[in-house]
């Protein structure tokens, strides 16, 4: 499919080698890939997966969370609306590797390196399409996690009179977390997606993924006997780095800043995406 | 389809038709795959590197030095538990039968107005009034003056009413409420052989049995007195469930006793003696007791009773072997995506059409594979557990924490317990693989099933109520099958998640059975009903 997309477009130019070469540039390589993922029966299941288990893990926190007053515990009322984000991760990772793996697996990688020679184009427009559209399937998630938050979190009693914040969006660090949370996700999208180009194999690229994603915080909050190496896990690695944008409260005894938390799962995206351009480029398909 | 062949197709069939044929010709797939067979032993490798580098690779430091050299020497009870035994004993020898009858008008407390505070120091400075819920005096029977013998008391408690306990782990409630002089609380123990029966009563005259307790070591002459105890109070760093850390704060308790008799006594006379010091608690001058007008005031600090994981209720750093078996998620994870490519590989790559071709009986096929990939994935595990718990025991040893004791009985259940934890979850992924055909949402849907609980049950995420349900229904409590020491409810402790589960270990490894054998049914139904 993605072949008759291609040549379709460029047939009428396609009558030299240069033609061809110039009609691989990214925007064919976006409609191509688009077009792939668009008509793929699992795409819009895989989406509405995503808003539905991240909406649906957030609410149930919610319900689950009581406290008295902020003084008997300390709650991030925003934070804790948008706990689905643990879980949506996992959906977001699954569409980056099936992207990808898919090709390999089918063998349908071949023709879509016949057709669109230059690897690298290829890798970026298919990580354009997928943020575009965790883009905008985590925006709904993230909306529906913070509207839940504030009705179910508020009829907990975790309002202002017991020294709590209304999950609110006139409320700057609210702002932050909601924003944060939606390129939290595009992110581990990008990660995901170079991850899997290095690995290939589907299962292999999921167990990949979701072990760096989800053992990391296992491992450093068992840690506890070497402090060192806990502060340095909880700074650096993807999902405890990436998640402190979502504190709203207590921001100098974390152990990284918001901005500079999603800085780094940025740079561990990065590093993958880089590390799959140049695996794509040097070795066979 | 059998009934109309000849006899020699019915013969040829009957042979390739073996559940044993079938077992080996999967056995054959899975070994020569060598990408498989490296992947399984990468597994082992990193649960054990994980579990080992995790373990205390800091190294505990005391005045003593580093390490191994802060080992404390920590007292085991009859039933081979770590025990806490420190405490003010006022005693006489028993040398038969007998029993002790006391009055206890007051009990009184006071606790460091520091959090933290009188942690091996010894000082009077920083008091102030309280009494810690679990802080005791009452009478006492014991073995021997040595920490760790065997022993029966009654106590009143600080908030916990009337209690018998005996040998450290059991506890027995008797007549609840505080005492005071308006409404005293009458204690009993009375020894025949090596059975020693606990009574009560608000009047002294009506007593009620409370429990009876035989206690093996407790032969010849014992020592037989009064006793206060009061343990250290533990501060959590952050509420939530699963080992968090905390702060510990000592103090002590003074109880008051009436109506002392001592029937079965030879001497007459009372020797007072600090067991242990007080523990790691209050050690000062207040220490001691009192006999004046027909009473007596006996203070004491410390506790008599189990030692509990997280260094919850010692000075020192203990640990458990569950403690060490933190890399089997990352094995998990690796098994996971094994076992369930050990059937999505072969629709990918239509491999399953020759092998529904070669074995018609789909059923037998899927308990084939489900036979291979859960012993594969039961023999990796426990040997990598087996590493784990043996060299981790050494390796947190040699930096200086105190692992809890355990029978061997119970070290044999951990390690077996790994292996069928990793075992049934394979087997679980290779039906939700046979369900779904595709890799990578099976491995997905196993991983979030497995560790996604897990991490929202034990990172503060949830609150301790909603943690515990998330951990008794999820498969995820299948990890309780890492326990290797009980909970106490007469110790206050940080219960939770790597060394305490809210379910018993079998139970919780029964819930994830529960999956895997719905997932397994399920996917034997549709392997049959649909085309390949």
């Amino acid at each position: 499919m993605n072949l008759t997309t291609t040549t379709g477009s460029t047939l009428p130019r396609s009558a030299g080698p240069a033609a061809a070469a110039q009609a691989t540039g990214l925007p064919d390589a976006l409609r191509a890939e688009w077009t792939k993922l668009r008509t793929l029966p699992g795409t819009g299941w895989i989406l509405a997966t995503l808003g539905a288990l991240t909406i649906a893990v957030g609410a149930g926190t919610d319900s689950a969370t009581r406290c008295a007053t902020a003084v008997s515990c300390t709650l991030d009322t925003t934070k804790v609306s948008l706990t689905g984000i643990e879980a949506g991760q996992a959906v977001v990772a699954v569409l980056a590797v099936l992207i990808i793996t898919g090709e390999y697996s089918t063998g349908m990688i071949a023709a879509t390196f016949t057709a669109m020679p230059r690897r690298w184009v290829v890798l970026a427009a298919k990580a354009a399409v997928l943020t575009g559209m965790v883009l905008a399937a985590s925006t709904v998630a993230v909306a529906g996690s913070l509207t839940a938050g504030r009705i179910i979190l508020a009829a907990n009693g975790l309002i202002p009179a017991h020294g709590f914040a209304l999950v609110s969006v006139s409320h700057g660090p609210t702002v932050r977390a909601a924003v944060g949370s939606v390129l939290y996700l595009a992110l581990v999208g990008l990660f995901s997606l170079g991850v899997a180009t290095i690995v290939r194999d589907s299962a292999a690229a999921t167990g990949a993924v979701l072990g760096l994603l989800y053992v990391a915080p296992i491992v450093a909050l068992f840690l506890g006997s070497n402090p060192v190496w806990q502060h340095r896990l909880e700074r650096y690695s993807p999902v405890n780095a990436g998640l402190a944008i979502q504190n709203t409260i207590g921001l100098q005894h974390q152990p990284i800043g918001p901005w500079g938390g999603i800085g780094v799962l940025a740079v561990w995206a990065s590093a993958a995406l880089l590390i799959a351009g140049l695996q794509l480029r040097l070795r066979d398909a | 389809m059998t009934a109309a062949t000849t006899p020699y197709r019915t013969s040829q069939r009957s042979v390739s038709d073996s559940f044993a044929r079938l077992v080996h010709a999967e056995w054959t797939k899975f070994r020569t795959l060598r990408g498989w067979v490296l992947a399984v032993i990468a597994a082992v490798v990193l649960i054990d590197v994980f579990g080992l580098l995790v373990v205390n690779s800091g190294g505990i430091q005391c005045s003593q030095g580093s390490g191994a050299a802060c080992l404390p020497s920590v007292p085991t009870g009859p039933g081979g538990e770590a025990v806490n035994d420190s405490f003010y004993f006022v005693r006489q020898p028993l040398p038969g039968a007998g029993s002790l009858t006391v009055q206890v008008t007051s009990l009184t407390g006071m606790i460091s107005a520091q959090t933290g505070g009188f942690i091996g120091q010894h000082g009077p400075a920083g008091l102030t009034t309280g009494l810690v819920p679990w802080a005791k005096a009452g009478i006492i029977i014991a073995a021997s003056t040595r920490q760790g013998s065997a022993y029966a008391a009654m106590m009143v408690t600080g908030s916990h009413g009337v209690r018998m306990q005996y040998d450290y782990t059991s506890d027995i409630a008797g007549l609840p409420g505080a005492v005071s002089a308006a409404a005293p609380a009458w204690l009993r123990l009375v020894r025949s052989g090596d059975t020693i029966t606990g009574y009560d009563s608000a009047s002294g005259s009506r007593w009620t049995q409370i429990g009876v307790a035989h206690l093996p070591g407790l032969t010849g002459t014992v020592q037989a007195g009064l006793f206060a105890a009061s343990p250290l109070e533990f501060t959590p760093n952050f509420p939530s469930y699963g080992e968090s850390g905390g702060s510990l704060t000592g103090s002590l308790a003074t109880g008051v006793f009436d109506h002392v008799r001592l029937q079965g006594g030879v001497t007459g006379g009372w020797t007072g003696q600090n067991i242990g010091r007080g523990g790691a608690g209050y050690d000062g001058p207040l220490i001691g007791y009192r006999q004046a007008g027909g009473k007596l005031t006996v203070t004491g600090s410390g506790d008599i009773g189990p030692v509990v994981s997280g260094s919850a209720n010692t000075s020192y750093d203990t640990v458990t072997i569950a403690d060490h078996l933190l890399g089997v998620f990352i094995g998990l994870v690796i098994l996971v995506v094994i076992a369930a490519m050990f059937i999505t590989v072969e629709y990918r790559r239509g491999l399953i059409r020759t092998t529904l071709a070669a074995s018609p009986r789909r059923g037998r096929l899927l308990a084939a594979k489900a036979v291979i990939v859960g012993l594969v994935t039961f023999a990796a595990g426990s040997v990598a557990a087996a590493i784990a718990v043996i060299v981790g025991k050494v390796v947190s040893r040699g930096g200086g924490a105190y692992v809890l004791p355990v029978g061997a009985l119970t070290e044999v259940r951990v390690i077996l317990g790994v292996g069928a934890l990793l075992a049934v979850t394979a087997v679980l992924a290779l039906s939700i693989g046979t369900v779904l055909r595709r890799s990578v949402v099976t491995v997905a849907a196993v991983i979030i099933a497995l560790v996604l609980p897990y991490i929202l049950g034990v990172a503060g995420i949830l609150p301790a109520a909603a943690a515990q349900w998330v951990l008794r229904i999820t498969p995820a409590a299948a990890f309780a099958i890492e326990q290797s020491v009980p909970q106490y409810h007469q110790v206050i402790g940080q219960y939770g998640p790597p060394d305490y589960f809210p379910l018993a270990p079998w139970a919780g490894f029964a819930v994830l059975c529960g999956y895997a054998a719905a997932s397994l049914a399920l996917a034997a139904w549709l392997l049959r009903r649909r085309d390949v």
